[in-house]
């Protein structure tokens, strides 16, 4: 329905620019602060325009947070959950398209599921999993009695133990394993006639040949779209990061960054570095930014299914 | 060698039986039709062939090997796809040589032969476009070459000309068969429309409801349809059917409205009083002044054809057409009448629908 009447055009766009202004200005408001001294920082009545300090601040918040190593950590993070994703995705979907087996809903149904699990809902047990990656299958063992009888028989105490805190594997994998992309896929991989299917049969392609040969090249915006989604998500990770990497080394941005907001632990007291942290902020949220504008056509049709 | 064997195959889709056990022999090298209408089961027995369709029940051989479990890839079979199932992603080229860069043909060889494939269907030029900006006809002709590139031993074609415009479609049509006559495969071509079928065909297999209702040539089929469904469904326009009974004291078959067909009195005397349904095709009869002819008829309307005119005409309730060159219009209810020479009826069993043969070889004398 689209109706044009003056005054239904004013109050639309009074609501877009409202909207607009509420997105833009805390935007704007970082980048004054990161471009500002202390003093102009902390000045009342607060000072609405840029200052000359942007290069000055980002170097020393760049210093200060040791972004270097972080930002490659940053950048492990969310590539590792983006192919991994991409691959259980593509493979999940296509089994469950493709092949008539009686297993299909069910698992369908299962890994859909997982959409309404969250990591921050499981994140106890997952933090246990992460803890010793092997207990669950400690666990049947102990429950079947196999460890008992193991034990029994050869004298060797059955204690499986793979610890994934402070790793990139203990980072990555918990975020790999949902739903989203694996529903996404299936929505393309079902769009796919079967006649191209059968073509490929016809010309004697296996299903791997065909998955490789025909799907993943059609499925490239798909994946785009896919990959930008999950490099964001996988970037602004938080939460997770933050419960099981003690270790610096394997420190994320988004969790260094709380570390140069200014509380008692980094200024001891003393006058918040605000300046700095804006500037980190700033730094922290290009790569997201440059990844969705340089992927956004993509982005776009991977979404709507057109380039078929 | 490539002769096909289809014995008593059967396809039920859960309790559903679609076809209901049918015995097909394909010659090597022979052009077959499979015609029908949608749902006959047309499509489901050549993806049976092709490996497509799993079989419930019967046997398929091909090339005296029985490929029931074979996999689409071992039995040496070419598909050419009613929407053509190009890969929408490869170039033209790419397209045509998949099955042999997944048969593992060396790249040289493999653009060799591309490219001499692509010049025989007239592709050359397009070899490096994508399927998507080329036409309907160029398309077709990419997935006949993708066949053609295989050198299968059959090919089968699922209404590949359905797609395209009329003008196309002949023209493809007789693409096909030169390739036919060139590569000489043995050919098993689904469709539903009867031109398709007449022209192309060494023999036509006319399916009903899963079921093969006959197998003949395409003048035996035109000239002796085995049943009311193949008359009404072979010949353009639609062969006339009315109800009679057959009366030896006349020696001929009575029409409901009272007239009578004569019919050799031997054949009347062995089925005295039998149902029937008379069969007679628009184009072997004639319209004459009323009362003159075999019957009088009740004029409805006139359609043009060009060269010809198709007049529609009623009996009781019957509805009935005449193509006559004869372009003359008449008034809506004028009553005229029907010549039939007793050598343009068929006549049907009214019960089963099958054919009963009066004397054969009066029926040679239609052909034109």
């Amino acid at each position: 329905m689209i109706e044009r009447t003056p005054w239904l055009n004013l109050v639309t766009h009074a609501i877009l620019f409202t909207g607009l202004f509420i997105l833009v200005v805390p935007i704007y408001l970082v980048i004054v602060a990161a471009s500002q001294t202390l003093p102009d920082v902390m000045a009342i009545p607060a000072k609405l325009l840029p200052g000359d300090q942007l290069l000055v601040n980002i170097r020393a918040a760049w210093e200060e947070a040791a972004f270097g190593t972080k930002f490659t950590n940053t950048m492990i993070l969310p590539t590792g959950v983006v192919v991994g994703k991409i691959v259980i995705a593509a493979l999940t979907a296509f089994g469950i398209v493709f092949f008539n087996h009686r297993l299909r809903m069910p698992i369908f149904w299962m890994v859909f599921i997982t959409l309404m699990l969250p990591l921050e809902v499981r994140i106890v047990p997952t933090y246990a999993v992460a803890a010793n990656a092997l207990s669950p299958f400690q666990t049947i063992l102990d429950v079947t009695g196999f460890s008992w009888l193991i034990n029994a028989v050869s004298g060797i105490e059955v204690a499986l133990e793979w610890n994934l805190l402070n790793s990139y594997t203990g980072l990555i994998m918990p975020l790999v394993a949902t739903a989203t992309g694996t529903f996404l896929y299936r929505q393309f991989f079902l769009t796919i006639p079967d006649e191209l299917v059968e073509a490929a049969k016809m010309d004697g392609a296996g299903p791997l040949r065909f998955l490789w040969d025909i799907l993943i090249p059609l499925s490239r915006t798909n994946m785009a779209a896919l990959a930008t989604i999950m490099f964001v998500v996988g970037w602004n990770q938080y939460l997770w990061p933050l419960l099981i990497i003690t270790d610096p080394s394997y420190g994320v941005a988004a969790v260094e960054l709380s570390r140069l907001v200014p509380n008692m632990n980094t200024t001891g007291g003393d006058i918040p570095n605000w300046h700095w942290a804006m500037a980190g902020t700033l730094i922290v949220m290009l790569p997201p930014v440059a990844v969705v504008i340089f992927m956004q056509r993509w982005f776009v049709r991977g979404l709507i299914n057109t380039d078929k | 060698m490539a002769d096909i064997s289809i014995r008593d195959v059967r396809k039920s889709y859960g309790k559903d039986e679609v076809i209901h056990g049918v015995n097909l022999d394909i010659q090597t090298g022979e052009f077959v039709v499979i015609l029908g209408p949608s749902g006959c089961g047309k499509s489901t027995l050549l993806r049976m062939i092709a490996g497509l369709e799993d079989i419930t029940s019967g046997e398929i051989t091909i090339a005296e090997k029985v490929v029931n479990h074979l996999e689409p890839r071992e039995r040496g079979c070419a598909m050419v796809f009613q929407n053509y199932a190009l890969y929408p992603h490869m170039t033209v080229a790419d397209n045509i040589g998949y099955a042999l860069k997944v048969a593992g043909m060396p790249t040289a060889e493999r653009i060799e032969k591309v490219k001499q494939v692509a010049s025989s269907v007239g592709l050359t030029e397009f070899l490096d476009r994508r399927p998507g900006v080329l036409s309907g006809g160029q398309r077709q002709r990419v997935a006949m070459a993708r066949a053609i590139i295989r050198e299968p031993e059959v090919f089968l074609f699922d209404e590949p000309l359905s797609n395209l415009d009329a003008k196309l479609r002949v023209q493809m049509r007789h693409e096909i068969r030169r390739i036919h006559n060139r590569v000489k495969a043995t050919s098993v071509f689904v469709t539903h429309d009867q031109h398709e079928g007449m022209t192309l065909a060494d023999r036509m297999v006319i399916m009903n409801k899963g079921t093969i209702d006959q197998v003949g040539t395409p003048e035996e089929v035109y000239n002796a349809p085995a049943t009311t469904y193949v008359a009404g469904f072979i010949g353009s326009p639609a062969m006339n059917f009315l109800p009679g009974r057959v009366l030896a004291s006349h020696a001929a078959v009575v029409l409901e409205e009272g007239s009578s067909l004569p019919i050799p009195s031997q054949a009347a005397q062995t089925m005295d009083g039998k149902l029937v349904q008379i069969g007679a095709r628009p184009e072997a009869l004639s319209l004459c002044r009323p009362g003159s002819g075999t019957l009088t008829a009740t004029f409805e309307f006139y359609e043009e054809l060009g060269s010809e005119g198709l007049h529609h005409l009623k009996i009781e309730d019957v509805q009935f057409s005449v193509l006559s060159e004869n372009k003359m219009r008449l008034d809506e209810g004028t009553q005229i009448g029907v010549t039939i020479p007793q050598e343009a009826l068929h006549i049907f069993d009214a019960d089963t629908g099958r054919r009963i043969e009066i004397s054969d070889p009066i029926h040679a004398i239609e052909t034109a």
